[in-house]
């Protein structure tokens, strides 16, 4: 198997995993066609010479998001009966459209060229290496990621605590 | 840009704007709160993965791989705080239906 | 010493959470308030250069000096988080959540900071990020039901919003191999289609989240269902920064004033002015009239900028801080209503002006300011930008500006009507005025808005006159 065509077939599962997620009935297959989706994506992150990121990707967001979202399912207890009744019988109603979609867009974009008068930037001629780039050039974005964290937690200790009997009910 | 460059960026330009449609469609269309979210991942991913082909197509993977490893740490911030946001809401509301949501007006 | 202006409030935060039990932990609030005043304080010092370039000793390149608008907000920034925690901390009922609150306020107030100092659009992308999950959570704090709707509403736009950013920012990336503005600007320059179409959906991801019509959907119920305290924080300054201020940021850094950029602020602003006056007009909640008062106040700024000469320049910038003063003055007001009588609905209050009569006095000097009329800083600021827009030879929306101040005046006072003066309704009979943390804000904010509009000539020279430089950065 040639380089294209691996390409192609990786990025093919990563947009059937994603049509998947959106399609499936049930939320927790949903969701583990969504962790299907990161693996994919993780794959065509090697082929494009992503390692770190892809290990990254694969360890948070096909590990970690994946487990949010299952906890979140398992504290929200499926619907109810008659809810999901309802549920199933609509959904096919409004979701048949997205193949119909995919399908028309995906062959409108294989039919016509789009022109592409745009230059790429110029390869560095002295790569840097990944660490040198993070910690050197991209420090401003480090300590918003340290923001970012100590907000998160404080959104877990905040959201995730059980309401206490004082507070208001309605 | 080379033969090899133009057939890669060519073919990403076909199967990116299907993820973002997958993506938007799931957002647009779906009444469950969770699949709202789902939704938003799935946008995160196409977003990922463009990072992703920039970097390779410019020689610039180090960056690249910096700014995915920021994007990543926040998208799980975002999404913890959204679940539980979506969690209280259940506790008030007993059900995921968005319909309920419309309560406000807008 | 830029860097400080981000740092500081990390450690102030980490320091603040050490496990010295519940007592130590009520430090936030004074730590908030020290650190906010000595923002405002540290622009107001007769120093040159406060903020001076690359003087951080971890990082000697990334953290910009903040340009004369910059400065402006980190001073628009001091000023609102102080009466915002002031008000916050009184209308907070556990000790608990206070301090959450205050830390969470010390927060967004360094991604605020973040977002003034940065020059690169990747970062700008983080510290957007940082003011936004700060304010999903402010918002849910109290999760009531609404407020848990309105902050849901608020991270999906807001996500929304941050997708079009990120794909902004890779089609730069693919392009010029660099986030820097100067390296965008530059592909920009060269007539590039990839670049317009990333330029145009990094603007309108910014007018999502600056709440600009017709995407400002999520806004009214994010500040209506938001407790008191953090209503004043997110009208006051969170969609201003993270909204208003970017595109302006952006516009003089990245795209330039160019023709196309200028119709589609025009556009949006007088969309938005009008838009956001008309359905201010017949809302009976006091908060929610004031969300819609504040898209349409924004509307102006955009058009100010939409002008693309000094004088409109110099008018965006002016209303943008003027708009913080009073708008973060009437939501204050409004927490006072709230914390005497419980009701917010303009329709059962009335009269409150004999037995609030700071809170009534301050309103009317708020009021007539958002207004425009002279000699308050509102009116200047409203001048500069129909002036700017008539000179620039847009007529038709000088003329829009004008009819949307005539529309302002009327829903401002009609409020004022039915909130303060009249008959006042039997069971209020016997409140009395809210307590100082509402009335020393109150005092302050309309001094300033009072000080602004009689020393106009000071202020203009002093703080409004550098920020044309931002016409001359392209």
């Amino acid at each position: 198997m040639n380089g294209l065509t691996l390409d192609i077939f990786l990025l093919a599962m990563m947009t059937a995993a994603a049509v998947w997620t959106v399609m499936r009935g049930s939320l927790l297959r949903a969701v583990i066609a969504l962790a299907l989706t990161s693996i994919a994506l993780t794959a065509v992150m090697f082929r494009l010479k992503a390692p770190i990121a892809a290990v990254f990707e694969l360890s948070v967001c096909a590990g970690l998001i994946t487990v949010v979202f299952m906890s979140t399912i398992a504290l929200t207890k499926p619907l109810t009966h008659k809810e999901t009744l309802d549920y199933t019988k609509t959904r096919m109603k409004r979701f048949w459209l997205l193949p119909v979609i995919m399908a028309l867009l995906g062959s409108a974009l294989l039919y016509f060229t789009i022109p592409m008068d745009f230059n790429l930037a110029a390869p560095l001629e002295t790569a840097k290496n990944f660490r040198n780039i993070l910690w050197e050039e991209r420090q401003f974005d480090l300590i918003g990621q340290i923001l970012v964290i100590l907000a998160g937690i404080f959104g877990v200790v905040v959201l995730f605590k059980e309401r206490s009997k004082d507070e208001p009910q309605d | 840009m080379t033969q090899e460059t133009a057939q890669l960026l060519r073919l990403y330009i076909v199967f990116l704007p299907l993820i973002f449609v997958a993506g938007f469609y799931c957002v647009i269309t779906t009444r469950n709160l969770i699949r709202t979210l789902l939704g938003l991942e799935i946008l995160t991913k196409a977003v990922t993965l463009m990072l992703a082909l920039a970097g390779y197509l410019t020689g610039r993977t180090a960056m690249s791989q910096a700014l995915i490893i920021t994007l990543i740490v926040i998208e799980v911030v975002v999404i913890a705080v959204a679940a539980g946001v979506v969690l209280n809401i259940f506790r008030h509301n007993n059900s995921l239906d968005a319909r309920n949501i419309r309560s406000l007006k807008g | 010493m830029s860097w400080t202006l981000v740092v500081v409030p990390i450690i102030a935060v980490i320091l603040l959470n050490l496990p010295f039990g519940e007592g130590y932990r009520k430090l936030a609030f004074p730590a908030g308030i020290f650190l906010a005043v000595l923002q405002s304080a540290l622009v107001l010092l007769p120093i040159e250069n406060m903020f001076p370039y690359g003087a951080c000793p971890l990082s000697p390149f990334v953290f910009l000096s903040p340009d004369a608008l910059g400065l402006l907000m980190i001073l628009s920034v001091g000023i609102v988080v102080f009466s915002a925690l002031l008000v916050g901390w009184r209308m907070t009922d556990k000790t608990s959540r206070k301090s959450d609150f205050a830390n969470l306020i010390i927060l967004a107030m360094a991604g605020m900071n973040g977002v003034i100092l940065s020059g690169d659009l990747f970062s700008l992308y983080v510290f957007l990020e940082i003011v936004a999950v700060s304010s999903f959570i402010l918002i849910a704090m109290d999760k009531n039901r609404e407020a848990l709707e309105g902050s849901f509403k608020y991270i999906m736009l807001s996500a929304v919003a941050t997708i079009l950013i990120l794909s902004s920012i890779s089609v730069f990336l693919m392009l010029t191999g660099s986030t820097s503005f100067s390296a965008a600007a530059a592909a920009l320059k060269q007539g590039n289609h990839a670049a317009v179409l990333a330029s145009g959906l990094f603007i309108i991801g910014l007018l999502i989240k600056g709440g600009i019509a017709p995407f400002h959907g999520w806004l009214p119920d994010a500040y209506t269902s938001a407790p008191a305290g953090v209503s004043i924080f997110l009208a006051g300054i969170v969609t201003k920064t993270t909204g208003i201020y970017t595109i302006i940021k952006l516009v003089s850094y990245v795209t330039g004033y160019t023709g196309p950029v200028k119709e589609i602020l025009l556009f949006f602003g007088a969309v938005s002015a009008l838009l956001g006056a008309f359905a201010a007009l017949d809302q009976k909640n006091f908060k929610r009239m004031l969300a819609y008062s504040s898209i349409s106040q924004m509307g102006y700024v955009i058009m100010g900028l939409g002008a693309g000469n000094p004088l409109g320049v110099m008018g965006a910038a002016f209303h943008l801080f003027n708009h913080a003063i009073f708008k973060t003055q009437l939501f204050v007001n409004s927490a006072a209503v709230e914390q005497e009588t419980g009701t917010l609905n303009m329709d059962r209050l009335g009269g409150l002006s004999d037995k609030m009569p700071v809170t009534g006095a301050t309103s009317v000097v708020a009021l007539l300011s958002t207004a425009g009329v002279p000699p308050l800083s509102g009116f200047w600021s409203k001048l500069l930008v129909i002036v700017a827009l008539w000179v620039a030879g847009y007529k038709i929306y000088a003329l829009i500006a004008v009819f949307a101040g005539v529309v302002t005046l009327a829903y401002l006072l009609s409020m004022q009507r039915r909130v303060f003066f009249g008959n006042i309704s039997a069971s209020f009979s016997n409140i009395k005025e809210a307590g100082v943390s509402f009335t020393l804000p109150a005092v302050l904010l309309s001094t300033i808005t009072i000080a602004a509009g009689v020393f106009f000539p000071y202020v203009f020279e002093k703080l409004i006159i550098p920020v044309q430089a931002l016409l001359g950065l392209l």
